[in-house]
C-alpha cells in the first residue's frame, strides 16, 4: 500500500491538510490538531471504514436486507468482503441488530442487520418484481 | 362522498420529519393523531440511505438510515398515533380539510392542525436543460439509490455522475462496491456541493476522478446511453476548451433537491422564493394558522438530525392552542446567504436558525442587520454551501419592535483544492 504524502482531515469541518513523512518506518505529521494527527496516523497505517451494503433475503417483505460491519473494516479488504457477500443470503424474518455472520474473512468483525424485515406468510404476497430483483443478484458484475 | 374523520392532528408524510412531529404531538398531549404515508413502510428516504452517518446529534452515535428510521418507528408504536400506510393525500384545503385515499376508500380529515412533512424531490434532467438524445440509462441519484439498495437492481455497468451533491458522492461509492465502473463525478461549480468527508470516503478512497468546473454538454446514445460529452466551464458557466467524450451506459444526476410544496401551494400557504418551501416561524408554524411544516419541505437540511429537531418543535406549539398574532420579526437572506430558516421569529428564545451559505468562506462573519444597522454578529472559522450554519436563536439579541432583519454572510473566499 502506498503512503499518501498528505491526508485530508475529516475529523471536523475545517478540512485541514496534514502532511505525512516517513523516516525509518516512523511517521511524522505536519499541520492539523492532535485529533487530526491521530486520524492521519490511523489513515496511513491501518485505514478502516464501516462497510454498508445489502444482502439477499428470502421470503422477506422486501428483496434486499441492508447490513453493516460491526466495526470499521480494513480498507484494503473491502472488495474481498463484497465478493464474499455476493453469495451470502439470509431468510426472513430478520431483526435489526442481529449478527448474521461472525469473524468476516478472519478479521474478528461481524456482519449486522440494519433493518427489521418481516416474513411474508402468504405466497402471493411476494411480488413478481421482488422475485426478479433478488434472482438477478447472481448475474451482477464480477469484476 | 369521502368518509368524514374527526382528528386533532393530521401529519402528512411518514419519514423522519413526520414521525418526529407525530411523536412530539402525542408527548405534548394531543390525541387523535393520524400519520399518513403513501408508501407501504414508514421511514421515507432513510430506508434507502443504508450508509452510516445519521444520528450523531440526536442519538449520540452513528447509525445507518434504516436504523435511524426504526428507532422512530419503535417510538411511534409506543404512542396512540394512528398510522395509515399506503395512503395518499390528494388535497389539502385552506379550511384544513385533508382528503386522502387508500384501499378502504376516500377520507376527509378535519383536524385542528395539519403538519406537512412531505420532504423534497430531486431536480431532474429537464430542470438543468441537459441537451442530447433521450435514451434509457439516465437516473436521478436518489432513484438509482432506491433501485440498488431497496429493489436490488443495478442501473448499469459504467456510470458518470453529474453533480457533486452528497447523494451523488454516496452513489459513486455504492456503485463502485457493486462492481460498476464510475468514470467521473462532474461538477459545474468550482467547489464540491456535498460534505468533505463524503469526498474523502466516497471518491478519494476509490480513486474516482472529480472534475470541478466541468459539466456534461451532451448525452449520446439512441436506445441506451452510450456516452457523454464533458467539458470545462468558466465562471459564467460558458464552455472553455475542447469537449471530451466519456463512454458510459449510465448517467446519474445529483443536481439538487427542492421542497415538495405542491400541496402547500394548492392550500394557499405562502411560500419562500429562496427555499421553495413555506415561510415558517421558530416552531415551524406556517403563515396560515393551523398549518405546520417540518423537515425537507421547509428547506433542504443537510442532516436528518436537524430534520428531527425541527419536527420536535411542533408538538408543544400545537398543544398550546392560543390565539395567534402574526410573528413580529421577518428574517431575510442578505448577501452571501442562499437560504435560511425560520424566516419568521416569534419570541426568538427556543429553537435554531439554519443558514445555508451561498459560497465557501474562511473567517466568515454572519451579521444581523436591522434598518441598515448591524446589531449582532458571529464569526465562523469556515463555511461551505454543503454545510448549514446552525445558531441557537437565544444567542441573538433580537430587536423588540416588529420589523425586518437581514442576515448577511461575508468572509475570505475559500476554495477547497481537491
Amino acid at each position: 500500500m502506498s503512503i499518501p504524502s498528505e491526508v485530508l482531515c475529516i475529523v471536523c469541518p475545517l478540512g485541514c491538510r496534514i502532511g505525512v513523512e516517513e523516516k525509518d518506518g516512523e511517521f511524522f505529521f505536519r499541520g492539523g490538531c492532535a485529533r487530526g494527527k491521530s486520524y492521519a496516523a490511523q489513515e496511513v497505517t491501518h485505514p478502516c471504514r464501516i462497510v454498508t451494503t445489502t444482502v439477499r433475503v428470502r421470503c422477506g417483505e422486501i428483496p434486499r436486507l441492508p447490513v453493516r460491519t460491526s466495526h470499521p473494516f480494513p480498507k484494503d479488504r473491502i472488495f474481498d468482503l463484497m465478493e464474499f457477500l455476493r453469495s451470502f443470503e439470509v431468510e426472513a424474518p430478520v431483526q435489526r441488530g442481529t449478527v448474521l455472520a461472525r469473524n468476516l474473512l478472519g478479521t474478528g468483525i461481524d456482519l449486522v442487520a440494519t433493518r427489521t424485515i418481516r416474513r411474508l406468510e402468504r405466497e402471493g404476497e411476494y411480488s413478481k418484481e421482488a422475485e426478479a430483483a433478488t434472482s438477478q443478484s447472481s448475474s451482477w458484475p464480477q469484476e | 362522498m369521502p368518509k368524514s374523520v374527526e382528528a386533532e392532528v393530521v401529519v402528512i408524510g411518514g419519514g423522519p420529519a413526520g414521525m418526529a412531529a407525530a411523536v412530539s404531538s402525542w408527548e405534548h398531549g394531543a390525541r387523535k393523531i393520524f400519520l399518513l404515508e403513501r408508501n407501504p413502510h414508514l421511514g421515507g428516504i432513510l430506508n434507502q440511505c443504508i450508509h452510516p452517518g445519521f444520528g450523531l446529534h440526536v442519538f449520540g452515535e452513528e447509525l445507518t438510515g434504516p436504523e435511524y428510521a426504526e428507532r422512530y418507528i419503535e417510538a411511534l408504536q409506543k404512542t396512540g398515533v394512528e398510522v395509515l400506510t399506503d395512503t395518499t393525500v390528494l388535497e389539502v384545503r385552506r379550511d384544513r380539510t385533508v382528503v386522502a385515499v387508500n384501499r378502504n376508500g376516500v377520507f376527509a380529515f378535519h383536524p385542528q392542525a395539519v403538519v406537512f412533512a412531505v420532504g423534497c424531490r430531486e431536480r431532474t434532467r429537464g430542470m438543468i436543460r441537459l441537451p442530447g438524445t433521450r435514451p434509457s440509462g439516465i437516473f436521478t441519484a436518489g432513484c438509482a439509490q432506491y433501485l440498488v439498495n431497496v429493489e436490488g437492481y443495478l442501473p448499469g455497468r459504467r456510470a458518470v455522475i453529474l453533480g457533486s451533491g452528497d447523494i451523488g458522492l454516496i452513489m459513486a461509492r455504492r456503485l463502485t462496491l457493486e462492481g460498476v465502473q464510475v468514470k467521473a463525478v462532474v461538477e459545474i461549480r468550482p467547489t464540491l456541493s456535498g460534505l468533505l468527508r463524503n469526498y474523502v470516503q466516497c471518491l478519494q478512497d476509490f480513486g474516482i476522478p472529480l472534475l470541478l468546473s466541468h459539466t456534461v454538454f451532451e448525452v449520446l446514445g439512441k436506445e441506451r446511453v452510450e456516452g457523454v460529452l464533458v467539458g470545462e466551464v468558466d465562471e459564467r458557466g460558458k464552455p472553455r476548451g475542447e469537449l471530451r467524450h466519456i463512454p458510459c451506459d449510465t448517467l446519474l444526476l445529483s443536481v439538487g433537491l427542492i421542497p415538495e410544496s405542491e400541496l402547500l401551494r394548492k392550500a394557499g400557504i405562502p411560500l419562500c422564493p429562496s427555499s421553495g418551501g413555506p415561510f415558517v416561524d421558530e416552531d415551524f408554524a406556517c403563515d396560515v394558522p393551523g398549518f405546520f411544516a417540518c423537515g425537507n419541505v421547509v428547506a433542504v437540511f443537510d442532516l436528518v438530525d436537524y430534520v428531527t429537531k425541527s419536527a420536535e418543535r411542533i408538538g408543544q406549539r400545537i398543544c398550546k392552542q392560543k390565539q395567534e398574532e402574526p410573528p413580529p420579526l421577518v428574517v431575510r437572506p442578505g448577501r452571501g446567504v442562499a437560504t435560511l430558516v425560520p424566516q419568521r421569529i416569534r419570541e426568538g428564545k427556543e429553537g435554531f436558525l439554519y443558514v445555508r451559505p451561498k459560497e465557501s468562506f474562511r473567517k466568515a462573519r454572519l451579521s444581523f442587520v436591522q434598518g441598515g444597522k448591524e446589531f449582532y454578529a458571529v464569526t465562523i472559522p469556515i463555511c461551505r454551501p454543503g454545510e448549514m450554519i446552525r445558531l441557537e436563536l437565544s444567542q441573538v439579541p433580537w430587536p423588540g419592535e416588529r420589523g425586518e432583519v437581514q442576515v448577511v454572510l461575508e468572509g475570505e473566499r475559500h476554495v477547497d483544492t481537491l
